[in-house]
């Protein structure tokens, strides 16, 4: 019964590849996502079980048997046979189970972080560094934000010296292009 | 035992998900991930005996989609929309393209044809 691919014979499927944009809440990452998609971010739901047990920091506020999350993402069309996905991910803590799946084949993210919150990207980052999945730090340069350098940034974030950082503006399509070439190429850089 | 279904979200469909697959979580055939991509094997019958979500799929896939574009078409989540596509590979009313696996993601020139893509759109 393993004709699937025999049913499809003269129809060539593209290739999908997958590129997160992780960050804590408010930190812009449907805005990346919709500065690069060519089609406006949509958004898609799972339904989870037992969320937040335990874990679950909204206090006064029980947990939910059902949680729903939900994920922004957007697409890029490289050509007929190759398309990027690019998938913002739900931001709390308390969901980043969550991201075990999302992970799961990402050739890489991009962890977008605020000068002045930059402790909360630690999670992000923490979780990216264990998975070994390759990443840059994308700062997104909020007006109003104190201006740092990416040295500075790379070591209040206590970054592997080759993790690139990059200065960005998440509103801009050119500015978002390049720091996903920033990863794209980071991801080239590594040893296979 | 389950919790009250008043715990369930807000902002759902009349139908449950979980209604429309019978209870089922799981796919019958195949492995979906969000950026499987999919497509229908014909055209739209108005009279093929699907469930209007599985007739639905079949319209929206007359040209490649992936698994995340569907669910936020059909406004369901993703898991239910997987169920509903195993059954429709198990008919042969689908093709799919599962995603590369975990790790290893993407061969080199991939990676390569992705950058000049977003060099040069």
């Amino acid at each position: 019964m393993d004709s699937v691919r025999s049913d499809a014979a003269p129809v060539v499927l593209p290739t999908a590849v997958k590129i997160l944009i992780a960050g804590h809440f408010g930190v812009g990452k449907t805005t990346m996502v919709g500065a690069v998609s060519e089609i406006r971010p949509l958004r898609t739901e799972e339904v989870l079980t037992d969320a937040g047990i335990g874990v679950d920091d909204l206090s006064g506020v029980e947990a939910k048997t059902h949680t729903t999350v939900a994920m922004d993402f957007g697409r890029i069309t490289i050509s007929r046979d190759l398309v990027l996905y690019l998938f913002g991910t739900p931001g709390q803590d308390r969901f980043s189970f969550l991201w075990d799946e999302l992970a799961s084949g990402a050739i890489g993210a991009v962890v977008l972080a605020d000068t002045r919150r930059l402790k909360e990207s630690f999670a992000c980052i923490d979780y990216f560094e264990e998975r070994e999945t390759p990443f840059v730090v994308a700062v997104n340069c909020f007006e109003g934000g104190e201006r740092f350098t990416p040295a500075d940034v790379q070591l209040a974030l206590n970054l592997d010296p080759g993790t690139p950082v990059l200065m960005c503006d998440a509103r801009d399509r050119t500015s978002s292009r390049a720091v996903l070439v920033a990863l794209l190429q980071h991801v080239l850089s590594l040893p296979v | 035992m389950e919790a009250p279904q008043e715990q369930w979200p807000d902002a759902v469909p009349v139908v449950r998900p979980y209604a429309m697959t019978s209870g089922r979580t799981t796919p019958v055939r195949g492995a979906f991930d969000l950026i499987s991509i999919v497509l229908a094997t014909r055209p739209p019958e108005p009279h093929d005996g699907l469930h209007p979500e599985s007739a639905q799929i079949i319209r929206q896939s007359q040209e490649p989609v992936s698994v995340a574009e569907l669910a936020a078409e059909l406004d369901l989540p993703a898991g239910t929309v997987m169920v509903l596509l195993g059954d429709l590979l198990s008919q042969r009313l689908i093709v799919t393209r599962s995603p590369t696996p975990a790790r290893g993601v993407a061969s080199r020139p991939v990676l390569e044809a992705v950058i000049h893509g977003l060099r040069t759109l």
